[in-house]
């Protein structure tokens, strides 16, 4: 149906023209679902904007031919190009937040399609729209047509965002990213949906995503690419039994995951070249662990390893000798009864406030009676989804937002109330990588600088030398060279950006890292490096991490211990094992069976959790997870449930245990 | 030679001031490679570096007029000295034939009669109706008038050569600098140096082509006319300059303290340090502007009026009063700028490296010097010389309304002002206007440019 032959998009800087795109061909056809996956900057989201001729000011299409159902896009005229784009082929973006029209509402946006390309007005309209949102699965759609976006969830709105991109009743969908943006749960529930309405219309899909997982549960053909070229092109069965390319095999390798606890996860050394530097031979050879000369002469051509299997690679070999260098230390069993920091019941509310007086109406309960342990040398995952409240736990245990009840002890003493002066000796003992590698460097300093600035003020190191050289020592310890001290955080990648702000961390000593989801704005490979060195660093400096994420295999490869967040309270907590293996909360249940899987084996039985998580400012009565629990009962509409001892190290509040 | 006494009024100690402290600067940011790195970028742009010397013209017309003097009136030996009155400036001095030679009124470029007919005794045929002749423009041509055209040619390509062999000089040295060996003139023009001496030269070379001719003609002719009291508009616009540099320099140092001040406090301590200082200012900026600037000059002149035994010269009057108005435009304008800053800094505070910051217990006034201030020194910037521009023209505005500057003292808003009067007469008076207009024009031109290219090379994403 849709065929791309020998595409080239470019991006004219200056007086040159660089090709973003180096001519990829593939074809969809009818009811087949064809994955691009690659990390950030191979030029997937450009190849989508190619197509539907959506290209940037600056983007230029240099050569190659979009067909759809034998219609050259390329040459049509803009006039035409509108007819299609909405009407045969649709687009899903990655941001819901942004891609719905803040002032009109859902009837509007969707309506204005409908009247494009369907030609639909009035009672005719409303009637499809209904359907529409119906099957996206949106309860009360009536209401829904006049709610502007702001009323909605983000899961919502990306249902939203799908109905509207059905309505011009398209033969291809394009979805960038479709789920990247939203919780897990979420993610199932939008791609059981995308999966259940391609089969019923038997659309084309083309899939944008770096996630393996996803590409196992929707993709029928895979096609990876990478630095703008298509290296890898294979069906669903072949990509994950047989991946030839180095690059695909890497890309797996990276993966953490509960088999790999304790190894050295294989990373793919170095960055994708730039646009401007594009190396002559093959582009992946300076990275590739089997690099031959011929290599960095010749590109490599298509070559036919299957059925509907080809590869653009040199190296003939099998799979890659998997490297199983382990970690020093695996396990660091230090007794879970020697507690170094402790919470016990720390609330964090964020009153609402209305009114000519601003007065006080209602509490956000952000925390709500959290209490854990963390034993030195030791990794707690705080996992949950967005909204649950795990980062302010995070910053309320720094002190960073003043916790509205309950106590904070480390090492004995008690950090909630402490007075200014005292509490700036104790943050020492504590500091915190954040998410955002590029929102948490300060642009205007020199990375010197950076890691200086804790030392200074705590005054570790007040002589210049001594600190010149702690840092050179930090720098190395994190694997980056001498001389980026010199250098301003906008001179480097996401990943050595997130080595600068651990370095940062690290400079005043800490025994816990509070690692507020260090990994989940980096690319597979990178995650895995920053993941080796943080396991690195724990075996050699013996620091404790609090690991607060929603990425389920980074928490198994990872942590030590588990404490999963619902709604402002730990539902479930234990030692990894337990909680992961024997999971007893049906929310930690449906949590690790939403997350999709990067095997061909899917889960043999799928817990879907209806809805999405409620607002903490108004829980639900009884306990918080009633309204979506499958298993719910009587009682659990009543009261919480108490916290019962499944055994000594592993808690769970649930009626069905209690 | 006649003996002289040194003034120093309180506007010239604030541009030296001014001055120093920029050396001072440059000083500092010589010792600082980032720094540096950042002001090579400046150097390398070509629309930087072409509107940087229009503004050291500029800068530099303001500095000679800012070095006064009271010349020695002659007297007797054997009783005290005696001071003229009048306040002379370096510049004054230097331009001396365009401050005295005054014609009676209006007269137009390179005119040798006056604009207006007057009834003239000519010897012989008793009183006649006529252009009189000026007293200055074109007298060296004596009865043929009618050559005007010819000998203004002569002169301006005599003086451009001139001009062009400067140049070439000028030129010549640089290339020798950029390289010894007599490459230096190639890579110059084919753009192949770090530094944009292509621009700067091309540059120069428009200003000395036409500021020599200029000048070498208006020796002999008033080039922009004269205006109602027969005085050069020429001299006008190069005594307007000092008083545009002053308005928009000073003023923009008594505004800036307060406006960065309040408003990063405000976005950055938000709660009742907030609500005070966003008051105060929705107050302030909720007043007409012009009533508030009247009320408080007009108090300021009243208390001038009732202290003469403060001031020796009107010159140091006049420049007091100026500095009055530098001192109210401050206070009310920096609101605009506070508002900017105070949401930025509710944007900033909340990102990422503030709270590692804080995490390090960093006290709050090193977070605002060291985190906050350097990521709003290019809002700063922009806001500066879009400022700078505006108060040039409420200087205008406010001359109109008749609370600006001092009568006595010339600045491109009482010249604008005057000039409106005569738009109105038929013939039009379009010189003084369209002198005052264009230099006005260059002025805040090639400082907006400047702060472009300054802007672009400090932001550290676009390097």
């Amino acid at each position: 149906m849709l065929t791309v032959k020998n595409l080239r998009l470019g991006f004219t800087a200056g007086r040159q023209t660089l090709a973003a795109v180096d001519g990829i061909s593939f074809a969809i056809s009818k009811g087949e679902t064809f994955a691009l996956l690659g990390e950030s900057g191979c030029g997937k989201s450009v190849t989508a904007q190619g197509i539907m001729r959506l290209l940037p000011a600056a983007g230029r299409v240099l050569t190659g031919s979009v067909q759809l159902d034998g219609e050259e896009l390329l040459a049509l005229p803009e006039a035409d190009m509108r007819r299609i784009r909405g009407g045969r082929m649709a687009m899903i973006f990655q941001e819901p937040a942004t891609s719905l029209n803040p002032v009109l509402t859902v009837g509007r946006q969707i309506g204005e399609v409908l009247e494009r390309h369907r030609n639909l007005r009035g009672e005719a309209a409303t009637e499809r729209m209904l359907e529409l949102l119906r099957q996206v699965g949106i309860a009360d759609p009536e209401r829904r047509l006049g709610e502007y976006p702001f009323q909605l969830s983000g899961g919502m709105k990306q249902r939203v965002m799908i109905a509207m991109a059905l309505a011009g009743n398209p033969q291809l969908l394009i979805a960038d990213e479709p789920t990247t943006a939203l919780d897990v749960t979420i993610q199932a529930q939008i791609l059981d949906l995308l999966a259940r309405l391609q089969a019923e219309r038997g659309m084309g899909m083309l899939l944008i995503t770096h996630d393996l997982g996803v590409v196992a549960r929707m993709a029928h053909r895979i096609g990876v690419m990478y630095a703008g070229e298509l290296v890898e092109v294979a069906s669903r069965e072949e990509f994950f039994t047989r991946p030839r390319h180095p690059y695909t095999q890497a890309l797996f390798a990276a993966l953490p995951e509960v088999s790999r606890r304790g190894l050295k996860l294989t990373t793919i050394p170095g960055q994708v070249p730039s646009l401007s530097a594009m190396p002559a031979g093959c582009r992946f050879a300076d990275r590739c662990a089997h690099v031959m000369p011929q290599c960095r002469t010749v590109s490599p051509d298509w070559r036919e390893v299957g059925t509907g299997h080809v590869v653009r690679c040199h190296w003939t070999g099998e799979a890659a000798d998997v490297e199983t260098i382990g970690h020093a230390i695996t396990e660091l069993n230090i007794e879970p009864g020697r507690p170094f920091l402790e919470m016990n019941q720390l609330k964090v509310h964020f009153p609402i406030r209305r009114g000519l007086f601003q007065r006080t109406v209602g509490h956000v309960r952000a925390v709500d009676g959290v209490s854990m342990a963390i034993s030195a040398g030791r990794t707690l995952a705080l996992v949950g989804e967005s909204g649950c409240g795990k980062t302010t736990v995070g910053k309320a245990l720094l002190q960073l937002i003043k916790p509205t009840d309950g106590s904070v002890k480390l090492g004995g003493g008690e950090l909630v109330g402490m007075t200014p002066k005292r509490l700036r000796a104790a943050r020492r003992h504590m500091q915190m990588v954040f998410q955002d590698p590029f929102a948490s460097l300060n642009p205007r300093m020199r990375v010197g600088e950076i890691i200086a600035e804790g030392m200074t003020v705590l005054t570790l190191k007040v002589d210049a030398n001594a600190q010149r050289e702690a840092v050179a020592a930090l720098l190395k310890q994190v694997g980056l060279p001498d001389e980026a001290a010199g250098r301003y955080p906008h001179e480097f990648s996401g990943g050595q950006r997130q080595r600068i702000a651990i370095a940062r961390a690290l400079a005043v000593q800490p025994e816990l890292l509070i690692c507020d989801e260090p990994t989940s704005a980096l690319d597979v490979s990178v995650q895995a490096q920053i993941l080796n060195l943080l396991k690195s660093l724990q075996e050699e400096l013996g620091v404790a991490y609090l690991f607060i994420t929603h990425n389920f295999a980074v928490v198994e490869y990872l942590a030590h211990d588990v404490a999963v967040m619902y709604l402002g309270r730990i539902v479930e907590q234990g030692r990894a094992e337990e909680v992961l293996r024997s999971p007893k909360h049906p929310y930690t249940q449906a949590l690790l069976s939403a997350v999709p899987v990067p095997r061909l084996e899917a889960h043999t039985s799928v817990i879907r959790l209806p809805g999405e998580t409620p607002s903490p400012a108004n829980p639900p009565q009884g306990c918080h997870f009633h309204p979506r629990c499958p298993q719910a009962m009587a009682v659990c509409r009543q009261n919480y449930p108490e916290t019962s001892t499944v055994s000594p190290t592993h808690t769970v509040n649930c009626h069905l245990i209690g | 030679m006649m003996g002289f006494q040194i003034i120093v009024l309180w506007s010239d100690v604030l541009i030296w001031l001014l001055v120093a402290a920029g050396m001072g600067v440059g000083v500092l940011i010589a010792k600082n490679p980032p720094l540096l790195s950042a002001w090579r970028r400046v150097g390398a742009s070509r629309v930087g570096m072409a509107s940087a010397v229009v503004l050291i013209a500029f800068a530099l017309i303001g500095l000679v007029d800012s070095l006064h003097y009271r010349s020695q009136l002659e007297s007797k030996p054997g009783q005290p000295v005696v001071y003229s009155v009048e306040v002379l400036s370096l510049l004054d001095a230097l331009v001396t034939p365009l401050r005295t030679r005054n014609e009676k009124t209006y007269s137009e470029p390179f005119a040798t009669r006056l604009y207006a007919k007057e009834t003239i005794d000519v010897p012989g045929k008793g009183t006649v109706r006529d252009y009189p002749r000026l007293k200055y423009g074109g007298i060296h041509l004596g009865e043929r008038e009618d050559e005007v055209a010819a000998d203004v040619a002569m002169t301006a390509f005599r003086a451009a050569v001139l001009a062009f062999l400067g140049w070439l000089a000028v030129a010549g040295v640089v290339a020798q600098i950029v390289a010894r060996d007599g490459s230096g003139w190639q890579k110059i023009w084919r753009g192949e140096t770090v530094f944009a001496w292509n621009a700067l030269l091309i540059m120069l070379g428009l200003i000395l082509l036409i500021a020599v001719p200029l000048f070498a003609l208006s020796t002999q002719y008033h080039v922009f006319g004269t205006d109602k009291v027969g005085q050069d508009v020429l001299y006008q616009i190069l005594k307007s300059v000092r008083t545009g540099l002053i308005i928009g320099l000073v003023t923009t140092l008594v505004m800036l303290p307060m406006a960065v001040l309040l408003g990063i406090v405000a976005g950055y301590f938000r709660g009742w340090v907030d609500d005070v200082i966003q008051y105060v200012y929705t107050v302030l900026s909720s007043i007409p502007g012009v009533l508030l600037i009247a009320a408080a000059v007009l108090m300021m002149q009243v208390v001038i009026d009732t202290h003469p035994q403060w001031f020796s010269t009107s010159a140091e009057r006049a420049d007091l009063r100026l500095l009055a108005l530098c001192f109210i435009l401050g206070i009310t304008s920096w609101t605009g700028l506070c508002r900017l800053l105070r949401g930025e800094t509710l944007k900033l505070r909340e990102l990422e490296y503030i709270q590692a910051a804080q995490a390090f217990g960093v006290s709050n006034w090193r977070i605002i010097v060291r985190h906050i201030l350097p990521n709003l020194m290019h809002i700063v910037i922009i806001a500066l010389v879009m400022d700078f521009s505006g108060l040039v023209l409420a200087e205008a505005v406010l001359s109109y309304v008749g609370i600006g500057v001092d009568p006595s003292m010339t600045s491109f808003g009482t010249m604008i002002n005057s000039a409106r009067m005569e738009l109105g007469r038929e013939p039009v008076v379009w010189w003084s206007l369209a002198a005052a207009f264009t230099a006005m024009f260059i002025l805040v031109l090639a400082a907006n440019l400047f702060a472009d290219a300054v802007r672009d090379a400090f932001d550290p994403r676009a390097a």
